[in-house]
């Protein structure tokens, strides 16, 4: 029941509203946007299982985005839905960080 | 000062800022196609200086910009803009401008991992494609310092950013807060090697004076001083002044001072037209009424003349002066006379100075008063004045100005030529109003202590007020005596019961002067 679609156009594929959407910018293919978008696929499944929708803009092919989305840094992360919009940079590689930030997780990380 | 004056063939390419006089400092403007950095503390003028790059650029160069901004949104940027007299919103839609707000809270911001800044890239090279800029303005890059908390990775990408600025032509202004121990709080002197300019508000007696200095220019000769300037209705203004040169024209041709008697004693001719004259003299010795005169003269020949009045108001001097016979309303109505009357606390000497010379451009007369200059400094060791009126003289002298100074000083002998020392080698003619105090009588005099270029009297006259202007009396002497007042009325048979009566007198010297 895999969800999760990339979309290069910037344009979702399917109509219907998940209750996630996440947003991923990037820039081009590299190595830091394919190990940010592995890591989001791997921590969606294990935590939203069937409720998320990721679209990944890469914004060389859709430069006007960054100014309207406010993206600085790549790759950036955006939680469009639930509301608020949260935002996390970086390639996603510290996942509990990524937890927070999406608020999966409350902000009191369990003591190592 | 010791700027070199040729920068030779090999000097670098400039690009035009627009910004009065910082192109002069800097010999074109700012290092074309290479990065600038403008520190300064808050509220010294930083983006007011870079939107006028970018505008002045888009309108007058035909170099469109991009201005990229980490601290105002573009409605703040283009009402601030607006003060200054330019519509950026226009500029927006003709494409000559563009604005990006860059907007960094690092509450919304959580970081997990590796990242560069390829956002920030595409966005600036998108903008810049939009409308083809050749300038570029980040205002303050530094930002993002207090958004991002890997200062390394900011560090790397910052340095990537400006060599990519510098790849791509761009000539870019990067603004930045000024740090305690280095030029800007972040370093990016370290980054932005190119050239430095800092900008600085202070404030000394309570009154403010913003100034710009050129800290560095790599490849080109500049300015090194600290040069005062003002955000004006018309956006900046730089006072460079201060001529590395003496090159301005002196010519031959004489005015009148619209003081029959002083043009005698001048070789009969009056005073060089575009020179310089200083008239000092103690409380109530008559400055104000020989700079209303001279004022009044060049009216009369049909020049356009400003008088800066620090003492009076406009009214209250037009009336002083129609009690001894001269209409300056009447030129004021005409349009020949603009009166500037303020207190000279009002703004800082620089400043005053900064005013001065946009009044004197927009309204471009042959004749400025300025009552008196003494007073524009509170201090009266004020190191300050002199260099700024050094900058006054050069820049009215190049305007083709001629120019008189009042200056109050105190009414102790020696002291009182002492005092004005500092000022007095500026000047090209030097008027000293004395009162003469003896039998009881109070008497004012007039002396040349010295005229350039020109034979002069090196008598003391007599002056007095009549209600047609002010008199100069030729010496009297008798029985060996110098006499004034009514000791010399009464020498020459003049039957007198008061003061008012010497100007009876006074009068058919006149007419016999006149021929």
């Amino acid at each position: 029941m895999k969800k999760s679609v990339a979309v290069e156009s910037g344009k979702p594929v399917r109509p219907v509203k998940a209750e996630w959407q996440l947003r991923l910018y990037v820039a081009g293919q590299t190595a830091k946007s394919a190990a940010a978008l592995r890591n989001l696929q791997r921590l969606c499944e294990t935590h939203l299982a069937g409720r998320y929708e990721i679209e990944v803009i890469d914004l060389l092919v859709n430069p006007r985005l960054a100014a309207g989305d406010q993206i600085l840094a790549v790759p950036t992360l955006v939680r469009r839905l639930p509301p608020p919009i949260k935002r996390i940079i970086g390639n996603l590689a510290d996942t509990d960080r990524v937890l927070v930030g999406l608020d999966i997780k409350s902000g009191e990380l369990p003591a190592a | 000062m010791t700027a070199k004056r040729d920068p030779g063939p090999a000097s670098i390419a400039k690009a035009a800022t627009g910004i009065e006089g910082l192109d002069e400092i800097t010999g074109g403007g700012l290092p074309r196609g290479r990065p600038t950095l403008i520190v300064g503390g808050p509220g010294c003028g930083k983006t007011m200086l870079a939107a006028e790059f970018i505008v002045q650029g888009a309108v007058r160069h035909g170099e469109p910009g991009v201005f990229m901004m980490f601290e105002e949104n573009a409605e703040e940027l283009a009402a601030n803009v607006r003060s200054l007299g330019f519509d950026l919103d226009k500029l927006v839609r003709q494409k000559k401008v563009a604005l990006d707000y860059v907007r960094i809270e690092r509450s919304e911001i959580e970081e997990t991992g590796e990242y560069d800044l390829d956002g920030l890239f595409i966005r600036l090279a998108h903008a810049i494609e939009t409308v083809n800029a050749r300038r570029v303005v980040l205002d303050t890059v530094e930002a993002l310092f207090s958004g991002l908390s890997d200062h390394a990775v900011l560090r790397a990408e910052l340095r990537r950013l400006f060599r990519w600025l510098k790849d791509r032509g761009m000539t870019a202004v990067i603004t930045g807060e000024r740090g305690a121990n280095s030029l800007s709080r972040y370093g990016l002197e370290e980054y932005v090697a190119d050239c430095v300019i800092m900008l600085d508000h202070r404030v000394n007696e309570q009154i403010s004076t913003r100034r710009l200095r050129v800290v560095k220019y790599r490849g080109s000769a500049h300015g090194t001083n600290e040069y005062p300037f003002l955000i004006g209705t018309n956006g900046l203004s730089v006072l460079p002044i201060t001529s590395l040169r003496l090159d301005h024209p002196a010519p031959a041709e004489r005015v009148a001072t619209g003081i029959p008697g002083l043009d005698r004693m001048l070789a009969g001719k009056g005073i060089y037209r575009d020179s310089s004259m200083l008239v000092s003299g103690s409380p109530g010795t008559g400055k104000s009424s020989v700079g209303a005169s001279v004022a009044n003269a060049a009216c009369a020949r049909g020049e356009r003349v400003m008088l800066f009045a620090y003492e009076e108001s406009a009214a209250q001097l037009a009336r002083n002066m129609r009690s001894i016979g001269i209409d300056l309303e009447r030129w004021v109505k005409m349009g020949r006379l603009h009166i500037h009357a303020s207190r000279p606390t009002l703004q800082g000497l620089e400043q005053h100075l900064v005013f001065m010379y946009q009044a004197v451009r927009d309204f471009e007369p042959r004749v400025v008063v300025v009552d008196p200059i003494s007073n524009l400094s509170l201090d009266r060791d004020d190191s300050g004045l002199k260099p700024t009126l050094m900058r006054l003289i050069d820049f009215l002298k190049q305007s083709h100005v001629t120019a008189v100074f009042t200056s109050l000083i105190g009414d102790t002998g020696a002291a009182l030529a002492e005092s004005q020392i500092g000022v007095s080698s500026l000047m090209d003619t030097w008027l000293l109003l004395s009162n003469l105090e003896a039998n009881g009588e109070r008497t004012r005099a007039l002396q040349v202590i010295k005229s350039r270029g020109m034979p002069h009297s090196n008598q003391v006259r007599e002056f007095v007020f009549t209600d047609q202007g002010i008199e100069l009396i030729d010496v009297f002497a008798a029985e060996g005596k110098v006499l004034t007042g009514r000791l010399r009325l009464g020498a020459q048979g003049v039957p007198v019961a008061d003061r008012g009566a010497l100007a009876a007198v006074a009068a058919p010297a006149k007419r016999k002067a006149r021929r």
